[in-house]
């Protein structure tokens, strides 16, 4: 895996940018461009599996229209944006499909909103990536299925991501601004590929680190937590003693002096 | 107890006279009703709110004897073989599994877990709001300075018992809680590490700590706690309540409801309904999900790492440390980052188990007080509450950084820096702001105790003016806002060997502090001569 | 308005004459407003209209009726939402304990407001006043008890003979010593500070991934990653956790361009990995949130960081010290070992650390 220096766009702190206007003014003009190309895309490719040359030359279109502002027409990388050599199709896949990409705004780190491509866009995009120079592809089916040892998961989870991600994935803070997101409702395929790319500042576990079987055994326990509503009823955020804390404070102390308020008040 | 009516006894209260008559002749019970039985309790919703902690404690015991029958605070390593299927076959300890057991085997097993502990949760906040209502109605004074105390000790205990009894899982979260108390321990100078050492009975974590917080948490905390707990309420009985001014009451009197029947039906009805309350909480609302957190391994740690919210203030303090703060003597280590928070919060709490002594001591006011304050009635009393109160929140918002910074979009540094400015200026403001709002409350009490309230009524005189109506409130009104205790700053007088000593200078400092702005109530003269002149 | 009758002796000339005692720097009011006395009694709708009371009383029983159906409910909710995981899910719990909760609560609550209905609306609702005496005994009283001391004094000789009262003091004082020894063996005999010391790594032993405890190659690790280590030989522990708590280590690969290091721990890396304890400085809470670009490290429970590329030195946050440094190689076959133990006690500051 080559090095990925997103940290140049990571690096800045502050909340709003001085530069977010022009931001968004380029992200306009952006999804015009997505918009146009998703209008005007009428062949995409039919064979899954084998990325036919179509597909490819799709992908570099809306590459070139989308993506090439800020990580350069060859991919190089620009002051905007970091190079894409070697982060695979894997990468593309993640930024684009969980909508992180193209970014909204120069902030703490990329955040996930509302997805700006097609299923076939994301693919052709991600095949032209991958194309130009060859990293970490799309996981397979079946290591995504949710079905395998949760309790080996649960335990690989504890020690390598609930520092940041919180045991039960409800987040949590890094440093200056940034911070790890909630798990709950992320696709399997998406925490896969964040799992091998490392997106963001997240550091990268390859698949000497945690297996591909490894990270199914994750990608389920993930799944049961998500299946499987807390037996001790609402869960108030999984936030733990915080979020128990103020609801007792709140909830439970207001509804006791509410009863004492009432006890002694005069009868009418 | 005798029920000597003029119509003839029916059969059930022929009954209850011959139990009460066969009690009697065997515990003498009769002198102590006689004494308690008619005793009059004012009525007032924050005089409820020492019942709400009582209450709680009664659910936490009963609860509590519950789980002692399915927990096992052993810590034999085994490995899971219960329904939860995210940890099956993992390593854990005995403490750990009979956990999960407890809440996943037996029915309503779950239920009493998290009844006892948002009840622990309760209890605390509920005696942190009970002293807030004793602090600021002044209730502390004498002869109740020592039923303050007491209190305190109370409060205290209810800490130790909470960190106690959330430490015993054994689960991931209280693991790590319990590390940051070695990691605190340690630092002590020249005792440190053998006091961690003799809790954890070796090195961290050991196989010890959780038998022994066991011990403590269900017998020997809870048995200091029952002993202060009856002191408290013996102390309660013999000094009577406080109430508030008002008409008919005075210093000397009590007004209010009998305990038998009346304040015991309310009492009695509020217990069940405390109960309730905790209960409906508890059939909704997760509490500490264990199972989340997995069996504690010194590895692992989650994001959100937080104590219960009463030692959420130790651990905000904590967290707003400046960096690289150790400092060496003669070779040896004072880990300043750890110590100096540690001295602000012993240092918060000895001023709280001290303070009714030291107002008394600046007051020199021997006198017994039953009426309590308003809080606007004694502006720097309230204003120092208000600082203190300020002072904890703040330690106590540092311990939630991380989630207000992901919450409200923050930078964790930024929440920091502020949280640690505040630290110092907050009470400073929270002082000035609070005197400056009681004083002007005072005064806005004064005027309308002399010239009434404006009743919004607009009234042309002969004469062709237009003036506003002013409405005179009737002498019950009146007398709420004008019967207070008033203070003057101490004058330093030389003793009887003609010298000033030190300690009345420092007296007379805080004196002036405390009762250089006042407002004076309005006198009986005053409000006729205001009454003449509204009349014209 | 009636007053309460109080017979206790002494406490209606107390009442009327209260003792003199200092008032500090309060000002005697000269010219106060007098009290009111109490303000005439308000009936109830209850008191005055019968319909009403039986209106009320309805309700009250209704409650206390509903709160047994509650009660059973809550029986019932035992045997009809039992825990069943293996067949009908984890679901089960969530129903047993919501279900149960729900009559129990009721049942509660039920009885609780008819209890509080009774006595607000249907007991008595006059307000009584009740004396109160100065909590100090009367002056007779306070009398009896100085002769009662004063008796016990000449009877026992507790005053006169010094000899036998001060070595009972002693005696006294000195029994419970004994039982701090006793306490002495809550842990086992040794020098605490110098167990700190010490962690399982050594020259040659292998950095195995936590928990499966597989070695690990330099090569496996790449830029940006970041393993969670242990020691091979962890297994040889006493106790395993204990050697856990001092031994766990992260294993990070940066940019070795991007990595500062000092002169004498150029040999503690090998192209670009570094290991570094994971146990904070601060208080011990096991600091693992790495940004892999900004190459910061963050503890979760206090949120001090350290920089990996500058020797994990503190840039933020409560820590005294940079994280220690486990110095690494390669050995024959390509893992990473360790080429010694730290060169410095882990964890939180203590008291004999420097020493």
């Amino acid at each position: 895996m080559a090095k990925n220096p997103r940290a140049r766009t990571a690096k800045k702190t502050g909340r709003r940018h001085p530069l977010a206007a022009v931001a968004l003014i380029v992200i306009g003009l952006l999804s015009t461009g997505g918009a146009y190309a998703a209008f005007s895309s009428t062949a995409t490719a039919d064979e899954t599996g084998v990325v036919s040359q179509s597909t490819i030359e799709e992908g570099e279109k809306l590459f070139a229209a989308n993506c090439a502002t800020c990580h350069g027409a060859a991919l190089q990388g620009t002051q905007a944006g970091p190079s894409l050599h070697g982060v695979g199709a894997a990468s593309v896949d993640f930024q684009v499909g969980t909508g992180r990409m193209p970014m909204a705004f120069d902030g703490a780190q990329a955040e996930r909103k509302p997805v700006q491509f097609t299923d076939e866009q994301i693919e052709a995009m991600a095949a032209y990536v991958a194309s130009i120079s060859p990293g970490p592809a799309i996981p397979d089916e079946e290591y995504l299925t949710g079905d395998s040892d949760a309790a080996n998961g649960a335990e690989l989870f504890r020690i390598n991501c609930a520092m940041c991600h919180n045991v039960a994935g409800a987040g949590g803070a890094l440093t200056e601004g940034k911070f790890a997101p909630p798990l709950g409702g992320v696709a399997p395929e998406h925490i896969y590929e964040a799992m091998v790319t490392g997106p963001q500042n997240m550091p990268v576990f390859n698949d000497m680190n945690l297996s591909p079987a490894d990270k199914a055994d994750i990608i389920s326990y993930l799944t049961y937590v998500d299946d499987n509503s807390s037996p001790g009823g609402f869960e108030l955020g999984s936030l733990g003693p915080v979020a128990e804390g103020l609801f007792i404070w709140i909830f439970g102390l207001g509804a006791v002096i509410a009863i004492t308020v009432w006890l002694t008040a005069k009868a009418n | 107890m005798s029920t000597s009516t003029v119509t003839p006894p029916t059969r059930g209260s022929r009954f209850t006279a011959a139990a009460a008559n066969y009690l009697d002749e065997r515990t003498s019970i009769s002198g102590a009703v006689k004494e308690l039985g008619r005793k009059i309790f004012p009525d007032h919703w924050s005089f409820m709110l020492g019942e709400v902690a009582l209450y709680s404690f009664v659910v936490i015991l009963l609860s509590g004897t519950f789980l002692t029958f399915f927990f096992d605070p052993s810590m034999t390593e085994v490995y899971y073989d219960g329904e939860y299927l995210p940890l099956s076959g993992i390593h854990m300890s005995v403490a750990y599994h009979s956990s999960l057991d407890l809440s996943f085997e037996i029915r309503g097993g779950l239920l009493m877990r998290q009844v006892h502990h948002w009840a622990a949760l309760l209890f605390v906040a509920s005696i942190g709001l009970h002293m807030l209502r004793v602090f600021f109605t002044g209730a502390f004074r004498k002869p109740r300075e020592i039923n303050w105390v007491i209190g305190f000790v109370l409060f205290v205990l209810a800490m130790a018992e909470g960190f106690t009894g959330y430490s015993l899982p054994d689960d991931l979260l209280s693991g790590n809680g319990l590390r940051i108390i070695d990691g605190m321990l340690k630092g002590l100078p020249v005792v440190g590490v053998w006091i961690s050492y003799f809790l954890f009975g070796g090195e961290f974590p050991g196989v010890e700590v959780i038998p022994r917080l066991y011990v403590l948490h269900i017998m020997l905390l809870p048995a200091i706690l029952i002993v202060t707990l009856a002191l408290h309420m013996v102390l309660l009985i013999v000094n009577k309540h406080t109430q508030f001014a008002g008409p008919g009451r005075t210093n000397e009197n009590v007004v209010g409801v009998p305990i038998l029947p009346h304040f015991a039906a309310k009492a009695g009805g509020f217990f069940f309904l405390v109960f309730g309350v905790i209960m409906l909480i508890a059939s909704f609302f997760t509490i500490n999900p264990i199972w989340n957190y997995g069996p504690y391994d010194p590895s692992p740690v989650s994001a959100g790492t937080q104590p219960d919210w009463y030692i959420g203030f130790a651990d905000g303090a904590l967290r707003l440390a400046p960096p690289n703060w150790d400092v060496h003597v003669f070779g040896y280590t004072l880990p300043f980052g750890i110590l100096v928070p540690m001295i602000a919060l012993v240092g918060l709490l000895v001023v709280v188990a001290i303070y009714p002594f030291l107002e008394a001591w600046i007051t020199g006011d021997k006198r017994e007080h039953h009426i309590a304050d308003r809080p606007r009635n004694a502006p720097t009393r309230t204003a120092i509450g208000a600082a203190g109160v300020t002072f904890y929140a703040v330690m106590w918002a540092a311990a939630s950084s991380d989630i207000m910074a992901t919450h409200f979009m923050l930078t964790m540094e930024g929440v920091i820096h502020t949280l640690q400015a505040l630290l110092f200026v907050g009470p400073v403001i929270a002082f000035i702001v609070t005197k400056r709002i009681c004083l002007g409350l005072q005064k806005k009490d004064r005027e309308i105790a002399l010239h009434g309230f404006e009743s919004g009524r607009i009234v042309r005189m002969p004469g062709g003016a237009y003036i506003e109506v002013h409405e005179q409130l009737d002498d019950y009104e009146r007398w709420r806002l004008v019967s207070f205790n008033d203070y003057a700053p101490l004058m330093i007088r030389p003793n009887a060997k003609g010298r000033i000593t030190a300690g009345q200078r420092m007296r007379a400092a805080l004196s002036r502090w405390f009762f250089e702005d006042r407002i004076v109530p309005p006198t009986k003269g005053e409000i006729e001569h205001a009454k003449e002149h509204g009349h014209h | 308005m009636s007053q309460h009758d109080d017979e206790a002796t002494g406490s209606a000339v107390e009442a009327h004459a209260p003792r003199e005692v200092s008032i500090g720097t309060a000002i005697a009011p000269t010219d106060a407003v007098e009290n009111p006395g109490m303000p005439p009694h308000r009936e109830r709708v209850t008191d005055l209209d019968p319909r009403k009371d039986r209106q009320m009383s309805r309700r009250v029983v209704a409650l206390f009726l509903f709160s047994i159906l509650a009660s059973a409910f809550a029986i019932f909710a035992y045997f009809f939402w039992p825990i069943d995981v293996s067949v009908e899910g984890f679901g089960t719990i969530r129903q047993n304990n919501m279900f149960i909760g729900i009559g129990l609560a009721f049942a509660l609550l039920a009885i609780g407001t008819g209890i509080v209905l009774w006595g607000k609306n249907l007991m008595s609702g006059e307000e009584f006043v009740e004396q109160r005496h100065g909590t100090r005994g009367t002056d007779e009283v306070r009398a009896k008890v100085v002769k009662i001391f004063d008796d016990a004094n000449k009877e026992s000789g507790f005053g006169r003979r010094k000899l036998i009262r001060n070595t009972l003091f002693g005696a006294i004082a000195a029994w419970p010593l004994p039982a701090i020894f006793l306490f002495r063996d809550l842990a086992p005999a040794a020098e605490p500070h110098e167990l700190l010391r010490h962690t399982m790594w050594e020259k040659g032993v292998r950095l195995v991934r936590d928990p499966d405890g597989t070695p690990i190659r330099a090569a496996d690790v790449t830029i940006g990653s970041a393993f969670h280590v242990i020691p091979d030989n962890l297994g040889e522990a006493e106790h395993l956790l204990d050697a856990k708590a001092k031994a766990v280590v992260l294993l990070m690969r940066l940019n070795p361009a991007e990595l500062n290091e000092r002169e004498d721990r150029k040999d503690w890396s090998y192209d670009g990995i570094v290991a570094y304890s994971k146990i904070c400085t601060h208080v011990g809470c096991p600091v693992a949130l790495y940004e892999q670009h900004t190459h910061h490290l963050l503890c979760p429970c206090h949120q001090s960081q350290f920089d990996v590329a500058n020797h994990a030195a503190v840039i933020f946050g409560p820590a005294a010290r940079p994280l220690p440094q486990l110095p690494i190689e390669v050995d024959g076959e390509g893992y990473l070992v360790a080429k010694s133990d730290f060169t410095e006690p882990v964890g939180p500051s203590f008291w004999e650390r420097e020493r």
